[in-house]
């Protein structure tokens, strides 16, 4: 393994309070911070100025379809659209064909992680047996084979007794229990926002009460319980304010915001475009700046970007055929610069933060900072740089991206795992 | 005839995005196709050599044979496709059933969907004129327009007028066109009916949300009646039909409530006993079946229009 001589960068590094313009060293893969004069000799040098060096990013929530529906993604193609996007580890969901219920299906993706993922993998497992909200699926054993994490995302357990009993049962493994807060009785055949967008369009509504109801219950049973329990996705300002209270009151609850409800709302939808179609929908206006407030505030822990690839064939449908999800991988830190940054809502190190080491230690993850003797994991990015989202400069096997065609600002110059490039200048290092 | 330059659409897909003006070209030209239509020899020779397809994907009895017969008023071709008779039900997409329908030399497509938003999808992908003839819960556009025909044929002007719809307004794509319509035309509107089916959002379209039949029928210069739909409810949009004639039906004395010359219509097709009474339906003051041939001059206006708006793009 070659050594690194990243200079001239602006290193930021929130967990270490580091912000300025310094030499790093990956040396064997590790971050040095006093390398010998021998290895500084022989490490290949990185001039990194005018960018930012930061932590590899983290995201705990994108869904890399395997096994099972490789036609969308794969774990080869996710962690490359990862790595362009600055990631160097994800936390891929259970929600594939199978579902990763049981302890083989999680091998099965070890498996496929040590020889095709190009960035750190950890998968998770369900909650319910088939993800169908009826009996607890073999958490333990699904702990054993390497789940990081418990959830049935792309669905919500509803019986309140069985979500009780999962808490119980995942908090004596100590696992994190992360739940897509949806109301299954309040948002049949929806495929929208509900309110005066939905009206016009003639489109079945998605109240933001299937979600606060949801999030209600979560905080009352992580009450009972204690167990931690992260909810994935907030969209509405009801569930933000939810979460701000039950935090004031210390209850065990986290919560992640997406770049894609900081960035648009539910007028975008006025096209009938799928690529705004994804669950939880796009809201208001008022709930666009209440989740962003909540990230300022404290209410929301993280930024993760649900990265939801599907075809275009099967997204260029009518509306409500269309499949909800769209990807956001490559897009999330140009998003998050253009809503958090230059909006001068946050600063760098806030957003690297919320990229980074807290989304890590919501998982317990080694990861997301640049401390000396930890794994030499990092992005170094262009905040400036303009470019244009299309199916040429994706790098996932999906295009269905809501910024599609559109210019974004802010880009990735390099990733690199483990003290190895993985990404330089938009091209893929394979091993 | 000759064609009006002002018009320049060649896809008619909602009332929502026409201006006054555009409407009052419609209704204008409407008029005197209805003209031609009293003659014994109703053809007229203007689209002759040209094939329009129905594409019909939801049942429909007035709206596909009012299509139907206003193109062969204007000696176009006409094929109509069923959902249940196309390739769709092999898995065909509708993006792709439109290019081969494109490709087998179609001039215009005529669609019924029960998606909202499938004529503006189609619209976007593929090359033919679209004229939406109804998608989901959002728009019919020449629905609303033959209504406005049929209010200005029985009350002059629209201006001013109070105009109630009542009925299940939360699924209704006639409700929406009308709304817009009417609106754009300077009517007062209120929608009325439950709670359940008419939802306080569209207040912010400039109607009035009313849930007392009294208050939404007094002094109404014509009310527009809307069917139950059963196939798109669930349960827990009202109790049960019976409720729903008993708090909500209009009936004779209901009907009392009206101006005095006011007019009963219904887009079709009606539930007698349940959203109408059955002696009102075939009343002097009902110009349900008026609405119907209305129909088809305001369908032979909005294609001769969109396809010479579509020939001239093509020039």
């Amino acid at each position: 393994m070659s050594n690194l001589r990243i200079i001239g960068g602006r290193v930021i590094d929130p967990v270490n309070n580091i912000d300025e313009v310094r030499d790093l060293y990956c040396i064997n893969g590790k971050i040095a911070a006093s390398p010998s004069d021998e290895q500084k000799a022989e490490a290949e040098t990185i001039d990194a100025t005018g960018l930012i060096v930061c932590p590899g990013l983290v995201d705990i929530h994108v869904h890399f379809r395997e096994p099972g529906q490789t036609h969308k993604e794969d774990i080869y193609t996710g962690t490359r659209a990862a790595a362009a996007g600055g990631f160097t580890t994800c936390v891929c969901m259970p929600n594939t064909s199978p579902v990763c219920d049981n302890a083989g299906t999680i091998q099965l993706i070890q498996d496929s992680i040590s020889r095709n993922g190009l960035i750190n993998v950890h998968p998770t497992g369900c909650i319910t047996l088939g993800m169908e909200g009826k009996k607890l699926a073999p958490i333990g054993s699904l702990k054993n084979a390497g789940a990081i994490a418990i959830t049935d995302d792309g669905k919500c357990v509803q019986d309140n007794q069985l979500m009780r009993k999962a808490l119980e049962y995942c908090k004596m493994f100590d696992l994190c229990v992360m739940d897509h807060c949806q109301d299954d009785s309040l948002t049949r055949d929806a495929v929208m926002n509900e309110g005066e967008v939905s009206v016009r369009l003639g489109l079945t509504g998605w109240p933001s009460a299937a979600e606060d109801l949801i999030v209600s219950r979560n905080i009352i049973l992580s009450r009972i319980t204690g167990a931690h329990i992260h909810m994935q996705h907030i969209s509405s300002a009801d569930s933000v304010e939810l979460l701000r209270q039950a935090k004031k009151e210390g209850v065990n609850v986290t919560g992640e915001a997406m770049p894609h409800h900081m960035a648009l709302t539910d007028e975008c939808l006025s096209d009938y475009d799928s690529n705004f179609k994804m669950n939880p929908p796009l809201r208001t206006e008022t709930d666009r700046l209440a989740v962003i407030q909540g990230l300022l505030d404290g209410a929301l822990d993280i930024i993760a970007t649900d990265h939801a690839p599907h075809t275009d064939y099967e997204k260029d449908v009518e509306l409500d055929q269309a499949p909800f999800g769209i990807i956001g991988l490559e897009t999330c830190l140009a998003i998050c610069l253009q809503v958090l940054h230059r909006s001068q809502k946050a600063n760098l190190s806030q957003i690297i933060a919320w990229l980074t080491h807290k989304p890590a230690a919501i998982l317990g993850l080694e990861a997301g900072t640049l401390g000396e003797g930890t794994n030499a994991d990092i992005c170094i990015f262009d905040p400036n740089e303009t470019w244009e989202v299309s199916h040429e400069t994706l790098h996932g096997r999906s295009s269905n991206s809501p910024w599609l065609g559109k210019k974004l600002q802010g880009r990735v110059y390099m990733t690199i795992v483990g003290g190895r490039k993985v990404l330089e200048n938009n091209i893929i290092l394979e091993k | 005839m000759k064609f009006n330059s002002k018009w320049t659409r060649q896809h008619l897909i909602g009332i929502e995005e026409l201006s006054r003006e555009e409407i009052n070209i419609i209704l204008a030209t409407a008029a005197s196709f209805k003209q031609t239509m009293q003659r014994s020899n109703k053809k007229l020779p203007t689209l002759r050599g040209r094939s329009i397809v129905n594409f019909f994907m939801e049942p429909s009895t007035r709206t596909r044979m009012a299509f139907e017969v206003a193109a062969g008023n204007l000696s176009a071709d006409v094929i109509t496709i069923t959902g249940n008779a196309s390739s769709l039900v092999k898995g065909e997409t509708i993006r792709d059933t439109a290019a081969n329908i494109k490709a087998l030399n179609a001039d215009m497509i005529i669609m019924r969907h029960s998606s909202a938003g499938a004529p503006k999808y189609l619209s976007r992908v593929v090359d033919l004129p679209i004229i939406n003839a109804g998608d989901g819960a959002h728009e019919h556009p020449t629905q609303a327009l033959l209504d406005c025909y049929t209010l200005q044929e029985n009350l002059k002007n629209i201006e001013g007028r109070k105009i109630t719809i009542l009925g299940d307004i939360l699924f209704s794509r006639v409700a929406r066109s009308n709304i817009w319509a009417l609106k754009k035309l300077g009517a007062q509107v209120t929608v009325a009916g439950p709670a359940t089916l008419v939802p306080k959002e569209f207040t912010q379209f400039g109607v009035e949300v009313c849930h007392d039949l009294r208050k939404a029928l007094e002094d109404a210069d014509a009310v527009m009646l809307l069917r139950i739909q059963h196939e798109r409810q669930n349960a827990t949009h009202f109790p049960s039909i019976g409720e729903y004639t008993r708090m909500f039906g209009l009936n004779k004395e209901r009907a009392s409530w009206l101006k005095p010359d006011a007019i009963i219509m219904h887009p079709g097709p009606i539930n007698r006993g349940v959203e109408i009474d059955s002696q009102l339906a075939d009343s002097d003051r009902s110009v349900i079946l008026q609405q119907v041939t209305n129909g088809i001059a305001v369908r032979m206006a909005v294609i001769y229009l969109c396809m010479n708006a579509s020939l001239q793009s093509i020039k």
